[in-house]
């Protein structure tokens, strides 16, 4: 499949916003999806729809197959050991719960540390701050420095013989910074000290590999990869699964249920409880397909090269100030703009079909940190072009236009 | 839609050089407001006098063009105001920002009128209007004296 003809595949971009052309640049906050997928979504709940699991009937037995070649195909994409290491959540915020509550649950004390970044998502916090009141566990920040980035050194000098857990995003949100995730987490084993990506950035963009990088556990949004939404991913190593204890009770995750106790299912049952976002675990193998199709180290590439691009022409105009300047950087340009809050560019340059975020896009220790209470942030997906950039560009010029800065 | 409207010269010129922008001396009320979804904030304090009538107003805070222009010409028209008739110009300003074509309120004057019928242009555009309201709702509890720090997301 052609990456510069890509944008055909996706159907919305058919679509007029404010009579003009779709210029979409929120991709990190959710990808468009192309056509393949919203089909799937349609055949499955118009010709084959069945709950999977328990029934024997023929369109149950095909669902649950269905179901369970996703399974197969997410384990082939980030090169998981075994199937059963990936378990579907309603998306990469409960695949991090699911590790928070389950790993708190078990092997968490009062004084126990969790380290952190400065960078993280709120979705990697805020679990761990549940634990924080519940537990009287500690979390601790790896710092960010000026160029938005978060070193292998910040992070070993916060790690301390209480450090029971590293949880570190793959890549910023809004720096656009790639950590160095392969030697965190050598660092981390050899402290003995389990580790956490929060792969929602990382996982469209970047080539995945579980066994080469080692990692514990590695949170994944669906939305985000040309997918449903009400899906995510968690791939944790199978001895953790084993060992963690379940996360929700309910019908499918149970082996035997008796009045004086409960036994729970094998994996991947023991934790998926109740019906599952079926339509759409079945969708997403689309997803993964059609991603394949292009092949990741393509659409790192094109995302780099546009990214770069941006970066120099945002860079020539004057009064936009570019967020971070990581030297691994993923396909993120946040900036502000002199004069002109976030808000307002927001606002002006959708009226030009620029669909971009302004805000503090979930981060804000981040911000605090920058002193910036909010960043525009365009953020680039498999379908943008350099016109995208262009157009950028030019909406911005229209906003220091209308505020008469320069 | 309509950006002119949105942006009109008052808005800009209030939004870039906002009145009222530092701290009342010997202020007796005062309450802080926060909008979430985009970090705006802002600090109003009152000085009222003994007959109830605000001797002085003004504000601290950041925010985008929209919530300092609104914060800006609020803290000009209520100056000098009695209590009671500021929290009728609330009522009525929110009122026109939610539904109302126009403004009812006889305490102002037609160029009072025009400059805060220029935040109307928010209307076209949902995710703004809390923008223009996040001042007028902490100025009501800077009036309660609630010690309630706004937060817009609780509002409609």
């Amino acid at each position: 499949m052609n990456i510069v003809n890509i944008k055909k595949e996706f159907p919305i971009f058919n679509n007029k916003v404010h009579n003009n052309d779709l210029v979409y640049l929120d991709s990190a906050n959710s990808s468009q999806k192309p056509q393949v997928v919203i089909d799937r979504i349609y055949d499955f709940y118009s010709k084959e729809f069945s709950n999977i699991g328990r029934s024997v009937h023929y369109l149950a037995v095909a669902a649950t197959n269905m179901y369970e070649n996703t399974r197969s195909s997410v384990q082939k994409y980030i090169n998981a050991k075994d199937k059963n290491e990936i378990v579907f959540t309603k998306g990469a915020t409960e695949a991090i719960n699911l590790v928070a509550n389950t790993f708190g649950q078990k092997f968490l004390k009062e004084g126990d540390e969790i380290l952190l970044t400065e960078l993280e998502h709120h979705s990697n916090y805020v679990p761990w701050h549940f634990l924080r009141q519940t537990k009287g566990i500690r979390i601790e920040f790896a710092e960010v420095n000026q160029e938005g980035e978060v070193t292998l050194p910040n992070i070993e000098k916060k790690i301390t013989p209480k450090t029971k857990m590293i949880a570190v995003t793959h890549l910023s949100n809004v720096t656009g910074a790639i950590l160095p995730i392969k030697e965190i987490i050598a660092l981390a084993h050899s402290k003995n000290i389990p580790v956490l990506i929060d792969g929602c950035q990382g996982a469209p963009h970047l080539k995945l590999d579980m066994q080469d990088l080692d990692c514990d556990f590695y949170a994944i949004s669906c939305h985000k990869m040309y997918g449903p939404t009400g899906l995510g991913v968690l791939y944790a190593k199978k001895k953790w699964l084993d060992e963690l204890p379940p996360y929700q009770g309910g019908g499918g995750m149970i082996r035997d249920v008796k009045k004086e106790g409960i036994t729970y299912g094998d994996l991947p049952n023991k934790y998926e409880a109740g019906t599952m976002a079926t339509a759409q675990v079945i969708a997403f193998n689309e997803s993964i397909k059609f991603l394949n199709k292009i092949g990741i180290n393509n659409i790192t590439n094109h995302e780099k090269k546009l990214m770069e691009y941006g970066q120099e022409i945002l860079r020539k105009n004057n009064s936009v100030r570019l967020i971070g300047n990581p030297k691994e950087k993923g396909a993120v340009l946040s900036f502000t703009l002199d004069g002109i809050h976030a808000h307002d560019i927001a606002t002006i340059l959708d009226e030009d079909g620029v669909a971009i975020r302004a805000g503090h896009h979930c981060c804000q220790i981040l911000h605090d940190k920058l002193k910036i209470p909010a960043t525009a942030r365009a953020s680039l997906g498999v379908y943008n072009t350099k016109e995208d950039l262009d157009k950028l560009d030019e909406a911005i010029n229209k906003c220091k236009k209308i505020f008469n800065t320069k | 839609m309509n950006l002119k409207e949105l942006y009109q010269e008052i808005i800009l010129d209030h939004g870039k050089n906002p009145r009222n922008l530092r701290r009342t001396e010997n202020f007796n009320k005062n309450a802080k407001g926060h909008n979430p979804l985009c970090g705006d904030k802002v600090h109003v304090f009152l000085k009222l006098n003994e007959s109830k009538k605000i001797e002085d107003i003004s504000f601290e805070g950041s925010g985008c063009a929209i919530s300092m222009a609104s914060a800006s010409i609020m803290t000009d028209l209520v100056k000098e105001k009695e209590e009671k008739e500021v929290e009728n110009l609330i009522k009525d300003f929110l009122d026109m920002i939610k539904e109302k074509p126009q403004l009812t309120s006889k305490s102002l004057t037609e160029d009072q009128k025009t400059k805060l019928m220029s935040l109307s242009g928010v209307k076209q555009y949902p995710m703004r209007v809390k923008c223009a309201t996040l001042a007028w709702h902490t100025l009501t509890s800077a009036i309660k004296d609630s010690q309630e720090e706004i937060n817009t997301e609780k509002f409609d």
